[in-house]
């Protein structure tokens, strides 16, 4: 096999561990818009929330010890004992749940009736507190985030050898894959088919998908809108949660961990608001897409760093074309 | 008492159309032109002008621009940061290629130019709408910002990658580099902030700006009554960068002097100049005065109150400052979705029928 292709083939391949992780992202947007119409912009803020209060409750952290310290004098940092992954997960679950019955009960219950694009912005301003709030309780510097079963198993870090070696035998040319993408891949795959088995099977899943059909019908069957929507924020409180572990152990938990947010935002614009399928498609458009894009065109001709943009460029192609994205639901206009 | 159009008698169709109807009004906007024409100037010094009054021109410029687009027109526009970008970039290559111009026709060149740059960017508006669109517009904040990042022709090729504008006068008067006087970059931006809200205030209440209401009210029905959404929304796309060219043409000459396009015209950028417009009020052009103002000086605010009184370390000020920006944008949204500038009409009314309120 000729050198280059086997190139491109590595290349195509990592873009396609990348658009999975953009899709799990991408993914609790549409879980959200799917019940309640609102567009979050602030779920990857959620997702850095998450891991922060995931790697804060491992170490012991004590929350916003920065602010107690600055006004009480004090210097109290850990409480000086560490908790096991599992645990530490329950507990971060829980304050996703938390978080959740905050913003239906503080916010989007007051906003019920409102335009989408109020919303919108609605989600912006929580995506800045959010932040403000993650960085006060946990302290903004970058924290390394490793999640273990026990003493010895835990999120495997590095090339896959394996792969390395085999290809090679077979091609003549090692191919170089993290590990732990191939990890997020394996559960982002158990995680959308777990959600879709929800959805699908459940007493509550299908009163969510009741809601997200029509919210009046769904309330005059007797469907707590507020537990549904409460409910849907957690669970996109829970995919934020797995998206901010898989990025988190990728490249350590910090700022930049919210801006993946905005990489998912070109992946639903692809795949269109409203499908799970679409999520996951569009994710792995964008991922080859920009891979390949900045292997074969970007780095060579344009001076490299692409991926910055295209996803959204590809995006803004495509939706001239076909505004209500790839399997979005037909956009009907009356006056 | 004093605040009635009792007594105030219109003699003609221009007295009766005028912006500000009420005499107290009217008169209370000479006295704040005066102020900030005579008086300001004067008693400036560099301090004042470069924590607040500076940024506040320049940002409130910003905002009608932004206000234009997504409070009138109703297309929201998440392009903002590489708008001003553009703006910046322009006026640089201007200042660097024409040395002997005047700095008023750079600054107004480079709005035109961010002008033809934003039509570019909304033709796509034709087709997508609402958050699709808000989505589509970051496409330009990236892409421009990478432009100007890795295209060295627009920095002229400078080692460093930023651009520093060079020592430019106008009328005699030294206004960019570093050996500037707080009173005459003042009275610069000024000038472009009081010309602007001028034009702003008239454009949206003449044909162009009813016009640009209906498309945002429901574009379907605008089409069908008669106005051409093409033509609407591409002027409000070209008037609004126009703005937000000029500020940013001016934000990088006049108030920093050097531009690391990546830091300065950021992501974040188009968020500030969006949040100025919702606290400030959307469709208003005292709102985006006020805006500006506010999230200008809370950030002055909170430090001397955080930093300076409690002692309290920067960075937790910092995020404290996230914290309540974020708050106060929901709770604006829940409680007062049109922003200051309807406390402020509030207010006025309520003035109106003081002291007899029934």
């Amino acid at each position: 096999m000729p050198e280059q292709l086997a190139f491109t083939i590595e290349v195509f391949l990592n873009g396609l561990m990348a658009g999975v992780l953009y899709a799990l992202v991408a993914l609790g947007f549409v879980l959200i818009y799917k019940a309640s119409g609102i567009f979050n912009y602030a779920q990857g803020v959620m997702a850095l929330f998450a891991a922060m209060t995931l790697v804060g409750i491992q170490n012991g952290q004590v929350p916003f010890s920065h602010l107690i310290n600055a006004i009480l004098g004090t210097d109290v940092h850990h409480f000086g004992w560490h908790v096991h992954s599992a645990i530490a997960i329950v507990f971060t679950v829980a304050v996703m749940v938390l978080l959740a019955v905050c913003v239906q009960r503080f916010v989007f219950r007051h906003l019920v009736g409102q335009e989408p694009i109020i919303l919108f912005m609605a989600t912006i301003g929580l995506a800045y507190f959010l932040e403000g709030v993650a960085d006060l309780m946990w302290g903004s510097e970058i924290k390394s985030l490793n999640v273990c079963a026990t003493e010895g198993a835990c999120l495997p870090q590095g090339l896959n050898m394996w792969i390395d070696e085999t290809t090679y035998n077979a091609f003549g040319y090692g191919f170089f894959i993290d590990n732990l993408d191939i990890v997020a891949s394996i559960v982002a795959i158990i995680l959308v088919v777990g959600l879709v088995m929800f959805a699908q099977y459940t007493k509550q899943g299908r009163a969510m998908r009741a809601v997200a059909d029509d919210h009046q019908a769904a309330l005059s069957v007797g469907v707590s809108l507020n537990f549904i929507w409460i409910l849907v924020w957690s669970l996109a409180g829970f995919v934020a949660l797995v998206a901010g572990i898989m990025w988190g152990a990728k490249s350590g938990v910090q700022f930049s961990l919210s801006l993946i947010a905005l990489k998912a935002l070109p992946v639903l614009m692809l795949g269109g608001f409203t499908s799970i399928p679409g999520a996951i498609v569009g994710g792995l458009i964008i991922g080859v897409g920009e891979k390949l894009f900045e292997f074969l065109i970007g780095a060579p001709f344009l001076g490299g760093a692409t991926e910055n943009w295209f996803a959204y460029m590809l995006a803004l192609l495509f939706l001239v074309f076909r505004p209500q994205g790839l399997f979005g639901e037909k956009i009907i206009e009356r006056v | 008492m004093f605040y009635r159009e009792a007594g105030d008698f219109n003699t003609s169709y221009a007295e009766d159309q005028q912006t500000f109807p009420i005499k107290f009004d009217r008169y209370r906007y000479y006295v704040v032109l005066f102020i900030a024409i005579f008086v300001v100037p004067f008693i400036i010094n560099d301090y004042w002008a470069n924590s607040f009054l500076l940024p506040f021109l320049i940002y409130a410029i910003a905002a009608i621009g932004l206000n234009i687009l997504v409070g009138y027109c109703g297309q929201v526009s998440l392009g903002t940061g590489g708008f001003m970008a553009v703006g910046a970039y322009a006026c640089y290559k201007l200042m660097t290629a024409m040395p002997d111009v005047s700095m008023f026709i750079h600054v107004l060149l480079a709005g035109l130019i961010t002008a033809a740059v934003g039509v570019l960017f909304g033709l796509p508006s034709l087709r997508i709408k609402g958050f699709y669109l808000a989505v589509a517009t970051l496409a330009a904040q990236f892409f421009l910002v990478w432009l100007f990042n890795r295209v060295p022709w627009f920095y002229n090729y400078s080692a460093s990658g930023q651009i520093n504008a060079p020592e430019r006068d106008t009328f005699g008067i030294l206004i960019t580099g570093p050996n500037t006087e707080a009173w005459a970059t003042y009275m610069f931006c000024l000038i472009f902030t009081i010309a602007s809200a001028l034009v702003a205030r008239n454009l949206t209440r003449g044909s162009v700006g009813r016009k640009w209401m209906a498309i945002r009210d429901m574009d379907i029905a605008a089409e069908i009554i008669g106005v051409n959404p093409l033509r609407a929304k591409l002027t409000a796309f070209a008037v609004s960068s126009f703005f937000i060219g000029i500020s940013g043409a001016l934000f990088f000459s006049i108030y920093l002097g050097a531009v690391e396009v990546g830091e300065v015209f950021g992501i974040t950028k188009s968020f500030l100049v969006l949040f100025m417009i919702i606290i400030g009020g959307l469709g208003s052009i005292f709102g985006s005065f006020a805006g500006a103002a506010f999230l200008v000086l809370l950030p002055v605010l909170l430090k001397i109150v955080g930093v300076d009184w409690l002692g309290w370390p920067t960075d937790i000020v910092a995020h404290l400052q996230l914290v309540i920006v974020g708050g106060l944008i929901v709770v604006f949204l829940i409680a007062e979705p049109h922003g200051l500038a309807q406390l402020w009409r509030v207010a006025k009314e309520k003035l109106r029928l003081w002291p007899f309120p029934h």
